[in-house]
């Protein structure tokens, strides 16, 4: 009996381990967390690499980066290749990750509060929430959109600032890079590639 | 006389561009913002030359102004954006007026009266805590909206800024609507303290103190937008044209004001 406790009890803890820190499945909980998580990181005082390591390792946990990814070169997506959207993907993931660390490094001590959640259908929810005014900015409304088709591991998809959606604004921002290179995808490949680099 | 010249030329020229978009073939008709259609660019090479203009002079001049003015006390900052969004909220009551939203007018007018009286000229927003909350900005462009009005192309003007032809023409309208603009450039005013005090320069000085005001708040945000796009020029048009959707549905929610048609074929899962 004793020796069976002990059994389920060391691979409670082995799945704990392996899994890292498991988020809640419910969406509104979910960005409570991350947000928390986030700022505890932001306030610590720890060096930058340490930090954007840690801001990283959220991102890959909860952001599902392949979808944004894919939702941002929207129609030039199906012009392209296995190999090429092997390609695309892993340059994505990298200029995502830059991205969004360099972002969430501008907020020394980010106060956000989580108001609610709105399900939109089996496949998203929209949380609300605020981040809260400082003396040099004004409050602002930030939306997530959450992708629940697997319940049990909600993902990010988007962030919604005072209704300004980024992901729409990545996706025209590349559909520019892409049209003014005359449709070659490829010359988006090169661009992200600058900016991975630089 | 020239003023009024001047005036109906450009809404001329602006309605012109219009035309000249309107009449051209299916691929290139304007659709606002949405799934699937997006505002064109009339003379996007001239808009991205004008775009690096405003760029640079927003570098040499704007943004050192701004951070200047943000070494200011908060309080001053605070009373000086006040003071400047209640002027601004003469220009916001009569478009909502115009679009026919007179619970919103009935908002703004309240405002303007308890801020301007108690708050002391706008500086300070007792409104606000009486439970009259300001809802949004809005201008001519937004109204035309409002009635039905496709936003025609975009493109860029020199220091303005970004604009469609929508929004273009709606600057225009904005002259005839403002009182604060037709105080201070009405020759013809003179009661109160006299005209001399109503002088054009005192209407620039207010819209020029609002632009830094908006700068100053936004020094980091614009920063972080430079340092993470790879083409600025395109994400500030979005930008903008999600904005102005927005302003024009007089809605912050996402959902209202952002199609979910692109998301539900992006399945990875």
């Amino acid at each position: 009996m004793k020796k069976n406790f002990f059994i389920i009890i060391f691979f409670s803890l082995l799945l704990f381990s392996s899994n890292g820190f498991a988020y809640s499945s419910d969406p509104k909980q979910f960005i409570a967390e991350i947000v928390d998580e986030a700022k505890k990181i932001l306030v610590a005082t720890n060096t930058k690499e340490v930090k954007e390591k840690k801001l990283t390792e959220i991102a890959l946990k909860t952001a599902d980066i392949k979808g944004i990814g894919f939702y941002t070169l929207g129609k030039y997506r199906k012009g392209l290749t296995e190999e090429q959207l092997k390609k695309y993907s892993e340059l994505f993931e990298k200029y995502f990750l830059k991205s969004f660390v360099s972002r969430l490094s501008d907020y020394s001590d980010p106060k956000i509060e989580v108001l609610s959640a709105e399900v939109l259908n089996p496949k998203y929810t929209m949380v609300k929430s605020l981040l809260l005014a400082t003396d040099k900015k004004p409050e602002v409304k930030i939306d997530w959109r959450v992708y629940t088709k697997n319940p049990e591991k909600p993902l990010i998809r988007d962030l919604i600032v005072e209704g300004l959606s980024l992901a729409r604004t990545q996706k025209e921002e590349f559909a520019s890079v892409i049209e003014t290179n005359n449709g070659d995808v490829t010359k988006l490949f090169i661009t992200l590639k600058e900016f991975i680099n630089k | 006389m020239i003023r009024k010249i001047i005036f109906v030329s450009i809404m001329g020229l602006l309605l012109q561009i219009g035309a000249v978009n309107a009449g051209t073939t299916g691929s290139e008709e304007m659709k606002d913002s949405g799934s699937q259609g997006t505002t064109k660019e009339c003379f996007e090479g001239f808009s991205r030359a004008m775009f690096k203009l405003n760029h640079g002079l927003d570098k040499a001049i704007f943004e050192p102004v701004a951070k200047g003015y943000r070494a200011l006390p908060v309080p001053i900052r605070k009373g000086t954006g006040n003071a400047v969004d209640n002027l601004r909220s003469l220009l916001t009551l009569s478009n909502n007026i115009l679009q026919g939203d007179f619970k919103e007018a009935g908002n703004t007018a309240g405002r303007f009266a308890i801020n301007t009286t108690v708050g002391i000229l706008g500086i300070f927003d007792p409104a606000a805590a009486l439970g009259l909350e300001e809802k949004g900005k809005e201008d001519f462009g937004q109204t035309l909206g409002v009635w039905g009005s496709e936003s025609g192309c975009y493109f860029v003007l020199p220091i303005l800024g970004p604009t469609t032809t929508r929004d273009a023409i709606g600057m225009v309208g904005n002259v005839f609507l403002d009182p604060v603009y037709q105080i201070t450039h009405n020759n013809e005013i003179t009661t109160g303290v006299g005209n001399s005090n109503y002088s054009e320069h005192n209407y620039f000085y207010y819209r020029g103190t609002g632009a830094v005001d908006f700068r100053a708040k936004n020094i980091e945000s614009f920063d972080s937008l430079e340092e993470n796009s790879i083409d600025l020029y395109a994400s500030i048009k979005s930008l903008y044209l999600q904005d102005r959707k927005k302003k024009i549905a007089n809605s912050l929610s996402a959902v209202e004001t952002q199609d979910d048609s692109d998301w539900e074929e992006i399945d990875t899962n």
